[in-house]
This record gives C-alpha cells, structure tokens and sequence, in this order.
C-alpha cells in the first residue's frame, strides 16, 4: 500500500513525537496579517524570546486595510494602530513586510501564491482559517490560533495530531457558467459544515486535475467551510507551470531539481486514505446559499427548501437561517432582490475571477440602487487587470474599483452592509453578521453569478445571461 | 518560562447557549478585533445576539442574572466553526468561562481554547440536551464538576462520562498544556530536520 501526500509531508516535517501523543512539525512557510499577530509578538516579547526563523515568516496587511483610499494615516484610527503595530514588528524581530508601498501587498492566501513563496511538500501555517487555499498546491497547509503564531514565530514548529485523510474524487467537465466555486458549495452541502471534523481533503479526480491553479485555490480555500482544516491537490505539470518563473520559485537547474522532489511527494498511485467520496459534477448547476452556513445552499434552479422537509438534526439551524434571511421556504432562490454586490476575497479574487466577472459586467449596467465593488486580491492581480482593460469594463459597468484587501468578506475595514442589506457576495461566508452589520444578509455564489445579479438587481442563473 | 500550572478540576455553575454551527463571527464580531491585545474582549462576546443596534441588552443566557459567575459553558454541534481567531476563545476565558462542554467542536477553536488551558469535552446529543435543561430550568445555581482524569462531569447527582483527546486530557491534567517551552527547547532538533528539507536552500 502506497501512501498519500498529506501523511508524506507530515512525516518529512516531524521533529519528534511529544510526550503527548502530538507531534513537533516543522512549519516551512509562516505567512502573518496584522490582526491576528501582535498579541503573539507580544507573547514573545514577555517571554524574552526572538523569531527562530525569521526568514520563513512573511507579513503583509489586508484584513484591516482600506481599500478606497489607502493613504497614511488610514481614517480609522484602530485600523493605523494595528498597521503601525505590524510595521514595529516586523522591523524589531526582523520579518519581511510586503506593505502596499512594496508592490507585493495584497490578501496573504492570494500573495504566497503569485510570489512563489507557495510550493508543493511545504508545511505552511497562518493565523487564518483560509490557509487551506495553499493547499492547491500539494502543500499541507491550515490555519492557526495565535497562541500557535507565538509557537512558530519563537520555534518554527507546531505541537499537532495529525488528522485523517479522505479523498474526493471528483468526476465530470463543468457546463458553462458553472465553476470552481460551484463545485466546493456542492461538495460542502453534500457531506455537512461537519462533515469534515478530523479530516484533511484529498481533492482528486479528472475534474481537479483539468483545474487551473486559480480552480484550484478557490475550492481549497473553503475546506474549512466543510470543516476540514487542510485540502489539496497533488501537484503536477499545472502546478510546476504556474511556479515556474515567479519571484521566489527555484530557478534554472534548482527548479528541476525541484520538479522532481516535488512529483516524489505526490500521492502513489495505490495510496491508502481513511474514506474516499466519489461525486459527478457534469450536470452542476450554478449554486446559491439561502442560510447562514456555507453548507446552505441550492442550485439556482432550486427552490429554497422547507426546514419542515428536513431530517430533524437539520431543522432548527434551517429555521434560523431562514428567518435572519427573511427568505420563504418553497420560493425560488432566483429572483431575490439584492442591495449589494461583492466581487473579491481570499476565494475569488484572482485575476482570473475578475476575467470572468468582467465578461458578464461587460456591456451592462449595474442595476439602480446597488452598490457593487469589485476588490482584487493584490496589488499584482489590480495590476494585470488594468493592463487588461477590467477595470474600465467594471468602472463603466458601475462597479468601484478598489485596491487590495479582504474588505467586504468580513467588514473590518470602512466596507460594511448597512442594516438588513442583503449581499451576492463571492466570498466564502454567509455567517450572522460577516459582512458587518449585525442584521446583515449573504448569498455566497461564484464571481460570474455575483456580477449578473449586480446587473440585474436579484440573482440570476448566469448561464441565461452568458 | 512558566511552563507547568496545574489544572485543577474545574468547579462551578453553567451556561447553556443552544445551537448548531456556531461559528467565532457569533462568538466575537470581527469589528471588535481591531485591537492589538486581547484585554477586554470578554465583554463582546456573543456581542449582537446579545445587544441590539442601540447596545440595549436582549434575552441571552450571557445577560441572564441566574446565570452570572458560570464557568461552564454548554453547547450543541460544530461549536466554533468558521474563522481561526483566537479572540473568540480569549473572549469567552475573559468573560469568566473556564470549560466548554458540548456534542462537538471545530477543531482550530477547541485546539486553541487548549493552549488557554481551557477544555473542549464532548457528551451524547441527549446528555447534552439535558444537562442544558437542568442549567436553565431546575437549577441554575448548581455547582458541576468537570474531572478530567476520571472524564466524568458530575451534577447534582448525576455523572457523565464526557470526552476529550488523549493527548489534550494528559496536557491538561499534567498542566503541560503550553507548548511554548517544548518546542523552544527542541530547536537544536529542528535545525538538524530542516537541513533535510530540499526547498529550505531553494533546492540548490
């Protein structure tokens, strides 16, 4: 029996067993943001302690960030404390920084990425949930705590159990206007918010395989919305191609030196998992969420369900979900009137969402009465998509144009829903109160779905408008 | 280094706050994050389902008098889920809870309410059930007990059996649950495995 890439790199990245059971793992790459970091700097300082590795620790801004104007002193005052704290930070334990003068800021799963500081056999650890997305790559990469960004900064090394390991097998070419995004809201409405307690995500199957690395990204990235603290893909020649050339990729002969250690770490053909899930996503529609987790959802062609039809486990949380969405069960999910559009995030914010927003927005007019925003990922992604012309196709469409950030995903910079407002977001959370009022309203969907309902004021089945 | 407190078994009254898949955007606002130290953020937790627009107190078990000085903190499903923010756990230690019983846990929340030496233990749906019942409605001022080297909670009478990681019980009971000065007094260790790892030199 073979063995799959997760158990591979876990075991190159050992140190030792603890007394406890758990393992000391190696972290390889440390990526840290502005808010969930200074308390750690902190922890170190009353310790006495300095950063072990320094040069395997990475920061940039994009929680807090503006993204409408990015000038200094930011108008918020708790936003410029935070960014100052990060600043002194990274200067006194010697941290590189890509702040927005750098050129390389942007949101910190879309940054490791296009700088190649993301590669296959990584370990890869940040004090964000949606470290998953590094995953893409063949890397075992997940989220932490910050007590844990203190155990890295001070050791480079995380005291863990190693989860198990269930690989999705996925089958079947997506239809047109059905993408990445649909595909992980299907596979978390298939096995549960819970579904993935104690698992990592072997993504696997012709489907993954013919993703681009972008695709890729955006369904690792919400693992965690299925309760999965890691997803990957194994790498390949789409992976090796995509790092080739990028700042902090091995060059020359060091990249094919690369390239096969890189296939060495790749799940064997025969490895052996703790579950497999087998799915089709030929006839995938494009997919709405209705509730209050992302694991709420229907195909736009659905209707919203009745919690009464649901088994009994379901039900309550339905009901709530329901009743904070003021949506009516039994009714179509298409049709439903939004105040808000949002394009950007850590899931869907690359170059290519914004392409294929943009091919959507093109020509259109954003709906009266909604407000739509388009956030690119980084400065980089801003960057090609100005030289491509989206911004002028989304500007003169009636989006804003915006600079890098997480923004809207979780409203803790100046971009808030107001009220009840109610949002097609293509973020990855419809929790009570994400986008940041509290009475707040989300309907996760992908790029193209978000930009067709900026157009038409209610959500839309992309594929009509295409 | 202060590497070893003991954790004593854990004594005192319980809160219920029922529901699935309560994710730390519930337990603590992102708004309330723009801060760079974790002090005072027990006053914001469970912040909009417990306070309206105009900061006026609604129903909710953390505003309930009978429920003032629990320590205990009783749950349902996937409590925790969705962002990795430490500031949900340090919220709800700061507001005076000291162990969170519930049927489950996502797992960067209870792995980090571990490294504050605060235990996730699970029980049966039904346990559960009513265990809350008994913390709302017959007796809100009784006193449970949480201990973790027999793994038994034990009120009014009655005994569970709860449970919890083996490796996160032996820390916990050991009060080696920090795992700062174990991992720093390994870095000789470290540096000898990294050498072995192809990408550290850029595979040159």
């Amino acid at each position: 029996m073979g063995e799959n890439l997760f158990s591979k790199v876990w075991q190159m990245h050992e140190v030792q067993k603890l007394p406890s059971g758990e393992s000391q793992l190696f972290i390889g790459l440390h990526l840290i943001h502005e808010v969930t970091s200074p308390q750690a700097f902190q922890m170190l300082r009353e310790e006495n302690l300095k950063v072990a590795f320094p040069e395997r620790t990475i920061a940039t801004v994009d929680h807090i960030v503006p993204t409408d104007s990015q000038e200094r002193p930011f108008l918020d005052p708790l936003a410029e404390a935070m960014m100052k704290e990060l600043e002194k930070n990274a200067k006194e334990f010697g941290v590189a920084f890509y702040n927005p003068a750098s050129g390389k800021q942007g949101i910190v799963h879309i940054i490791g990425p296009e700088l190649g500081l993301t590669q296959p056999g990584m370990t890869i650890a940040c004090g964000d949930s949606h470290t998953s997305t590094h995953g893409a790559f063949g890397a075992v990469a997940f989220g932490i705590g910050t007590t844990q960004v203190r155990d890295v900064l001070a050791s480079q090394c995380l005291a863990m159990m190693k989860p198990k390991v269930r690989k999705l097998d996925v089958s079947g070419k997506l239809g047109k206007g059905v993408y990445a995004k649909d595909v992980i809201l299907k596979i978390i409405r298939q096995l549960g918010v819970k579904g993935g307690l104690g698992y990592a995500y072997e993504y696997a199957g012709e489907t993954f395989e013919n993703f681009s690395m972008e695709e890729r990204m955006s369904v690792c990235n919400m693992s965690i919305e299925g309760g999965a603290r890691a997803g990957y893909v194994n790498p390949d020649k789409t992976t090796f191609d995509y790092i080739r050339g990028r700042e902090f990729a091995p060059k020359g002969a060091a990249f094919e030196k690369a390239v096969k250690w890189w296939k060495s770490i790749a799940s064997d053909s025969n490895a052996k998992y703790d579950d497999v899930f087998k799915m089709n996503v030929s006839s995938l529609a494009p997919v709405v969420t209705w509730g209050i987790n992302p694991g709420q959802s229907v195909s736009v062609d659905e209707n919203i369900p009745d919690p009464k039809e649901m088994p009994e486990s379901e039900r309550q949380s339905a009901e709530q979900a329901l009743q904070h969405m003021s949506l009516n069960p039994g009714t179509p999910i298409e049709g439903t009137k939004i105040n808000v559009a949002f394009i950007g995030s850590c899931t869907n914010s690359r170059i290519s969402d914004l392409r294929e927003a943009a091919k959507i927005a093109g020509g259109g007019k954003v709906a009266v009465g909604v407000k739509a925003l388009v956030v690119p990922g980084s400065q980089k992604v801003k960057a090609q998509a100005e030289k491509e012309g989206l911004d002028k196709i989304f500007t003169k469409a009636g989006f804003e144009w915006r600079s890098a950030g997480c923004s809207l995903c979780l409203g803790m910079n100046t971009d808030r829903l107001k009220g009840n407002e109610i949002c097609a977001s293509s973020s990855n959370r419809n929790f009570i109160g994400r986008q940041g009022s509290p009475q707040g309203r989300t309907l996760l969907m992908s790029p193209a779905m978000v930009a067709a309902a900026a157009l038409n004021g209610k959500v839309v089945d992309v594929r009509g408008v295409m | 280094m202060k590497m070893k407190s003991e954790m004593p078994q854990i004594a005192g009254k319980a809160v219920p706050v029922r529901g699935d898949d309560i994710d730390t955007d519930r337990i603590i606002p992102a708004r309330f994050m723009k801060t760079v130290t974790f002090e005072g953020l027990g006053k914001y937790a469970f912040y909009d389902a417990r306070f309206d627009e105009m900061g006026r107190a609604k129903k909710h078990p953390f505003n309930d008098p009978k429920h003032k000085g629990a320590v205990f903190l009783i749950v349902n499903r996937n409590f925790g889920s969705g962002s990795s923010r430490e500031h949900a756990p340090q919220a709800l230690k700061r507001f005076g809870i000291k162990a969170i019983i519930g049927e489950s846990f996502a797992e960067i929340f209870s792995g980090n309410c571990q490294l504050l030496g605060m235990p996730c233990v699970t029980a049966g749906a039904e346990d559960i059930r009513i265990l809350q019942d008994f913390a709302e409605k017959e007796d809100p001022e009784a006193i449970l007990n949480l201990n973790l080297a027999d793994k038994k909670l034990n009120y009014n009478d009655t005994s569970i059996a709860v449970e919890i990681p083996e490796e996160r019980r032996k820390t916990l009971v050991e009060g080696s649950w920090n795992t700062l000065g174990l991992l720093v007094s390994a870095l000789d260790k470290t540096r000898k495995k990294v050498a072995e790892l192809p990408y550290i030199k850029n595979f040159k």
